[in-house]
């Protein structure tokens, strides 16, 4: 039974499996969508299978649902065990796990049905969104309420990367999504034209950076040192690249839409402050794998800690190409190419998916009163498939991308563009193979991921409670 | 931007930048003897073992950070961006446009100002303007009539002799430079309904010999007669002055099967063949209808 002096665990066990359950849904759907690509005959001329009702189905159920699910099971053990209480109202907190879950699955039955207000990454319906709207302001509720609760003076560096993504989260969300319904399942947005477009890539891009970022590198911040038993490595690095984070992503939105029709000035802002986020997103990295740098020889033994550094490279792999790519110069190559696929995807596989599948790792066994997952050896099976996985992925979308931004531009003697769209597309198609198969060795890690867990839950006692620790000074 | 929102942009931007300035000198300044990684703790602890050393900012991550900023300083002086001031360069990218769209015409022009000035013939055996000819097709024809020029459901096929505007070079030149826009009026009220529509549908059919119902399509040979004949003709051979389709060959912009003529008819059609004569010049005009006449020949 939970008493007062145990921690909350039941909402983060339940987040924690459907996290993978939601992960393996939204991979499967983005293998679905690979396999269209490659062969456009498999949507079988039924629309809901199509690829332009699939992809927003794809995107918004491995970030949403899976990275959402993740960053809530994480945050919630987190700040109940860096605060040394239990989670303040435990039926709240269960409220935003039911409501999160009616969220994606209203999501995944109204997208299909091409139910959508047509901005990427917020496609729910504006019932869709109150409900989210609602989720989200208990979810701060019962975090903000819990750290203010806390046993200890100091709030560990975790908290702020969580609570800056909770905050912003709501803000964007809310200010993104105004609009004016004329049915249940319709709206307008109250902004028109370029607006528009400036407000849903502010929302896009910090949806990037507060959500795929922010709330990760919360996640980052607990976990890697706890795997590693090292402490952080600088306390003052996480603070300059926190606050300069969090004050620069706001700007950086406007390099989605560069050379297009809104103002010169908002396009130099985006580019310059994309430019001048490099350092900050890298501070992340450093702190995390030079908290790694004295642990070194676990590498060896422990699969764990390989997740973690792998996906703290590909982190700072794809915060530097994020800022190159939104220079104007190269942006002209690389806009509307799978370059871009590949930009997002060595960042979402890379370093949100490996770091979330590495704090899961951490977690589960303890949700259980176990020390370590029942095979250390499938863990490696999974690391190795999803490692190549992801290169193989990436590496076919930047050749793919540059290969396409180069024949779009090629002109011949005469004036006349070299190659026709269709041409690039068929150079494209070896591509789109390889990016399938990487596709699917990523899906199967995870589904050797979920076989995992279970063996490990039918090894354990069941769920335990877990005694809150009393705060010690160091 | 009204000098409200311009102040507001500059203050906003210049206020970022030097508040950023002094985060970085302020927390750079703090120096520590222990090599990294091995200093005291922060005295802080949480969850049991969770502990921080406070290193000093790595110097090379610093410099980086200080780097990107002085560069976007330089980028705002060069470019538009801080409110009040549009940048030494004076750059827009409607102006780069336009320098980009100047310097194409100054280096291609003559060369399809030399095509043009042959007759639509010698154009027709000069290789080079022929491919030329192909590549201006597959960038803007292509997506509607396909790369093999034979068309799709409801856009023409150009490689058969069937021109639905004439085939008269002025007459494809005119499509090219100005679209097209070929209406079929919706006739299912007029038809009094599904028996009046169903009855034309089998008479169109038959105009071609396609296989029909006699009885039905007598009885709508009649309404045909009033309705469909002023476009059509009375034989069904259409008329390339309005782009009304000839129905008595074999030719079918959508289908020649039952249910979609019957829908034409009923609804009607509204198909359109937009005008390239903003985004082309005369002289490549000439070059693609010289192309695309030999297409269909």
């Amino acid at each position: 039974m939970q008493t007062a002096n145990t921690y909350h665990d039941k909402v983060v066990r339940q987040f924690t499996v459907m996290t993978i359950v939601w992960g393996i849904v939204g991979m499967l759907v983005g293998v679905i969508l690979a396999a269209q690509l490659a062969f456009p005959a498999l949507n079988f001329d039924i629309p809901w299978l199509t690829y332009s009702r699939l992809r927003p189905l794809h995107t918004s159920a491995v970030i949403f649902a899976f990275g959402g699910c993740g960053l809530f099971a994480t945050s919630y053990y987190v700040v109940q065990r860096t605060c040394h209480v239990p989670l303040i109202m435990p039926r709240l907190a269960s409220f935003t796990f039911w409501g999160w879950q009616l969220v994606v699955v209203a999501v995944a039955i109204t997208y299909p049905l091409g139910i959508t207000q047509g901005k990427e990454y917020a496609e729910p319906e504006w019932p869709i969104d109150i409900l989210i709207t609602l989720v989200w302001v208990a979810y701060a509720v019962v975090f903000f309420g819990t750290i203010m609760k806390r046993r200890v003076k100091h709030i560990y560096v975790a908290n702020w990367f969580f609570g800056a993504y909770i905050l912003t989260v709501a803000v964007l969300h809310i200010v993104n999504n105004l609009v004016i319904p004329v049915g249940l399942w319709k709206s307008y947005p109250v902004y028109s034209g370029a607006v528009d477009a400036m407000v849903q890539w502010w929302y896009g891009h910090n949806a990037v950076g507060f959500f795929l970022t922010a709330g990760f590198l919360g996640m980052m911040y607990y976990f890697v040192p706890k795997q590693a038993e090292r402490p952080i490595y600088s306390y003052r690095l996480s603070v300059v690249h926190f606050w300069s984070l969090i004050a620069i992503y706001m700007w950086a939105g406007p390099h989605h839409l560069h050379y297009q029709a809104i103002p010169d000035w908002v396009q130099s802002l985006g580019m310059v402050f994309s430019l001048i986020l490099l350092a900050p997103s890298w501070g992340g990295m450093i702190n995390g794998i030079m908290t790694l740098s004295g642990a070194w020889e676990k590498l060896r033994t422990d699969p764990v800690i390989r997740f973690m550094i792998v996906s703290l490279s590909f982190y700072g792999m794809s915060t530097f190409e994020g800022p190159m790519m939104s220079i104007k110069t190269v942006n002209s190559l690389s806009h509307f190419t799978d370059w871009t696929i590949g930009h997002v995807h060595s960042g979402a596989l890379g370093w949100v998916a490996l770091i979330t599948m590495a704090c899961v790792y951490h977690l589960y066994p303890r949700l259980l009163g176990l020390q370590e997952m029942y095979s250390k050896r499938l863990i490696e099976w999974h690391f190795w498939i999803s490692t190549l996985g992801i290169v193989l992925y990436i590496a076919a979308m930047w050749i793919a991308g540059v290969t396409q931004g180069l024949m779009w531009r090629a002109v011949n003697d005469d004036g006349t563009l070299t190659y026709t769209f269709i041409e690039s597309l068929k150079v494209t198609y070896p591509f789109y193979y390889v990016r399938l198969l990487g596709g699917l060795l990523f899906l199967a890690g995870i589904l050797i991921m979920a076989w995992n867990m279970y063996k490990t839950w039918r090894h354990s006692q069941g769920s335990v409670e877990v005694p809150v620790l009393e705060p010690q000074a160091a | 931007m009204t000098l409200g929102w311009q102040l507001y942009v500059f203050i906003i931007v210049i206020g970022s930048f030097i508040t950023h300035f002094l985060f970085l000198r302020w927390t750079s300044r703090y120096k520590t003897d222990d090599k990294p990684g091995t200093g005291n703790t922060t005295g802080h602890r949480w969850d049991g073992d969770l502990e921080e050393y406070n290193n000093p900012l790595p110097r090379w991550w610093l410099n980086l950070f200080q780097l990107t900023v002085v560069f976007g300083i330089g980028y705002l002086v060069l470019y538009p961006g801080s409110g009040i001031y549009d940048g030494v360069l004076d750059w827009s990218q409607e102006q780069q446009y336009a320098e980009q769209v100047a310097a194409a015409e100054a280096g291609y022009s003559e060369i399809f100002a030399a095509y043009a000035a042959q007759d639509l013939t010698a154009l027709q055996q000069d290789d080079k303007a022929m491919t030329a000819g192909l590549n201006l097709f597959g960038n803007n024809c292509a997506q509607c009539h396909g790369s093999d020029a034979r068309g799709a459901f409801g856009f023409p096929n150009l490689t058969d002799d069937d021109w639905l505007w004439g085939d008269a070079s002025e007459q494809i030149s005119a499509t090219i430079r100005n679209g097209r826009n070929g209406i079929m009026p919706a006739w299912g009220v007029a038809l009094g309904g599904e028996a009046g529509v169903t009855n034309v549908a089998h008479y169109v059919r038959s105009l071609s010999g396609l296989e029909h119902d006699s009885e039905l399509a007598n009885a709508g040979q009649a309404q045909y007669g009033l309705f469909c004949v002023a476009c059509h003709g009375a034989g069904g051979e259409g008329n390339t002055l309005l782009g009304a389709p000839n129905l008595s060959d074999d030719i079918w912009l959508y289908s020649s099967n039952l249910d979609t003529i019957q829908a034409i008819i009923d609804q009607g059609r509204n198909n359109q063949m937009p005008a390239f004569g903003d985004s082309l010049s005369e002289d490549k005009i000439k070059v693609l209808t010289a192309y695309v006449k030999q297409l269909g020949q």
